[in-house]
């Protein structure tokens, strides 16, 4: 399973479509396998980062805010989306594998796993 | 120091979103409208960057919020944030830096105004409300108030008010809102030409109606069939013609110039003026039963010097637009200019103040704009309306005289940005013995800017 996550520096983009980094993380039964990929991207685009979704095979998406058409979109095509995810990307993708992250979560620095 | 439930109850009493931040622009407090936006509450979100909580379109550098912070005036932008709903919704930021710092080092706040009610009136979402008119005072409030009821009515509407307060504006705005902004809108000013070319321009003519009528001509009435024409300077319009329009108000059928066949037409009718009817009317200078007709709904544009509180808001978005415009980085007012600015009377009211601040972005090289980037009469009246900011203004200018030779050959009585601008470039080219390259560094352009500009002019 691959997990991607929209990135402004090391934090979660607050905005699916503004955002023009992503994290992309294949997870497998015992953890994060291999080293996890950066992708810049050409530009800031909700389209552009969805088919870029579709084509990396990823199974669940970690975002900010996300508009309802592309959150929607992305459902149909079986992706899992958890979005208004406030934080660093590491810490949302630590979580995921512990089955603790839920949309709307703001993870603190100070807390270890505090907030989701 | 206030406690931190009682500022906390006075941000709630606002009725808009509002977030106080600390210098880093991290949360220091937000009210419940902006919890209810963002889906967070305000202890959860406390010490986060705004931009992760409010998800604006700016991103994390805006700097609009951190020229407040520097400048320590308010700035207001718009834009749209994501809300929890996961919709985007149509913004106005203003952020306004506190005197002192407030609660637990809070030195901004920042407010959110929703403005999808502005724009669901407009009809359209990329224009902004009410398409371009925007006022915080409450002669303006009264009048976006009016707005949805001026839009929704097909009945004729006076709109009066001094030289550039902005009563085209508001007729164009109140034609896109209506249920006629598909069809077309007709601006014809009646001051500006003589009455027989008006009647033509009007009605419209047939051929062979008068020498050098070679064509049948459709007249303005016609063209805005469907639509909305707005006759400016009505108080100008000729008697006789008074009785024509007199009679397409009450009929909605006309006879175009020299023809035999009525024309019917489906017209709205704005009018604008900035004389006083009822004393043209008192005057015999315009007829008593036109003025009734027209002035079924009214609306007074308040001149710039009643508009409390809306120069900086006025001066925040014309920079913004200036700037986007000519493809220059937004820069920032001063405090000392801003001050000038505030204390200025615009005579020119809002059209004033835009090519005030089309001058400053142009005359600036960008960052701030201070007081030598105003045009002389902001800095006369400045100095006759307070002697006692004189001397500072001075100390401000002096040291700027003598780096900016160029600026000592703006023309005061030019007419027009391009005049100054060539009459700029010719005095560079000059002072660098005709070497474009120095001509270039003295106006801080670069070669190719000023060779353009140099083709554009025809100095070449």
């Amino acid at each position: 399973m691959k997990i991607l996550v929209t990135l402004q520096n090391d934090d979660i983009a607050p905005r699916f479509d503004l955002a023009t980094e992503v994290l992309i993380v294949r997870v497998g039964q015992g953890g994060v396998e291999g080293e996890p990929r950066t992708v810049l991207l050409p530009g800031p685009s909700s389209d552009e980062l969805c088919s870029l979704v579709i084509k990396e095979d990823v199974s669940l998406v970690i975002c900010g805010g996300i508009e309802e058409t592309h959150y929607q979109y992305l459902g149909w095509k079986k992706i899992q989306v958890i979005d208004r995810v406030i934080g660093a990307a590491e810490k949302a993708v630590r979580l995921v594998l512990a089955g603790r992250l839920r949309s709307g979560a703001v993870l603190r620095p100070e807390k270890e796993g505090g907030g989701a | 120091m206030a406690s931190r439930g009682k500022v906390l109850e006075l941000l709630n009493a606002v009725p808009h979103g509002m977030a106080l931040l600390d210098s880093d622009l991290r949360i220091v407090a937000i009210n419940r409208f902006l919890e209810a936006l963002t889906g967070y509450s305000g202890e959860e979100v406390r010490g986060v960057g705004w931009d992760q909580v409010v998800r604006s379109g700016f991103g994390r550098s805006n700097p609009l919020f951190q020229g407040a912070l520097e400048s320590g005036s308010p700035c207001s932008a718009e834009g749209d944030m994501l809300g929890q709903s996961r919709c985007k919704i149509p913004m106005r930021f203003t952020a306004t830096p506190l005197t002192e710092p407030g609660m637990e080092g809070a030195t901004l706040a920042l407010v959110l105004e929703d403005m999808t009610a502005f724009r669901s009136v407009a009809h359209t979402k990329e224009l902004g409300p009410a398409r371009g008119i925007l006022g915080h005072s409450q002669k303006m409030q009264e009048i976006l108030e009016l707005f949805p009821v001026l839009a929704h009515t097909d009945s004729s509407l006076l709109i009066t008010g001094e030289t550039g307060t902005g009563k085209d504006v508001l007729a164009e705005a109140i034609h896109h809102a209506s249920r006629r902004s598909i069809c077309p809108f007709i601006k014809v000013n009646c001051g500006a030409l003589p009455e027989s070319l008006l009647e033509s321009e009007l009605f419209g003519h047939v051929r062979g109606a008068f020498t050098g009528a070679h064509a049948d001509k459709h007249g303005m009435f016609q063209l805005a069939q469907g639509g909305t024409i707005f006759l400016t300077e009505i108080g100008d319009l000729p008697l006789p013609l008074q009785v024509k329009l007199l009679t397409v108000l009450d009929d909605r059928e006309f006879f175009p110039l020299g023809s035999q066949k009525k024309v019917k037409v489906d017209v709205r009718i704005i009018t604008g003026t900035h004389r006083d009817l009822a004393v043209l009317v008192r005057e015999g200078k315009f007829r008593e039963d036109l003025f009734f007709r027209l002035n079924v709904l009214r609306v007074q544009m308040p001149p710039l010097r009643e508009r409390d509180g809306d120069v900086r808001l006025l001066i925040d978005h014309f920079l913004l637009r200036i700037s986007t415009e000519i493809h220059k980085k937004p820069g920032r007012i001063s405090a000392r200019a801003m001050d000038l600015l505030c204390r200025y009377s615009f005579p020119g009211n809002v059209r004033e103040l835009r090519n005030i601040i089309e001058y400053a972005v142009n005359v600036s090289r960008g960052g701030i704009i201070g007081p030598e980037h105003l045009p002389p009469p902001v800095l006369d009246a400045g100095k006759s309306n307070a002697p006692s900011a004189a001397p500072a203004l001075k100390r401000d200018r002096a040291p700027e005289a003598e780096p900016a030779p160029l600026r000592q050959e703006l023309p005061v009585n030019a007419t027009s940005w391009s005049e100054i601008e060539k009459k700029k470039i010719l005095a560079a080219l000059l002072a660098a013995g005709g070497n474009r390259g120095l001509a270039a560094r003295a106006l801080g352009w670069g070669r190719t800017t000023l060779w353009r500009k140099i083709k554009e002019y025809g100095l070449g």
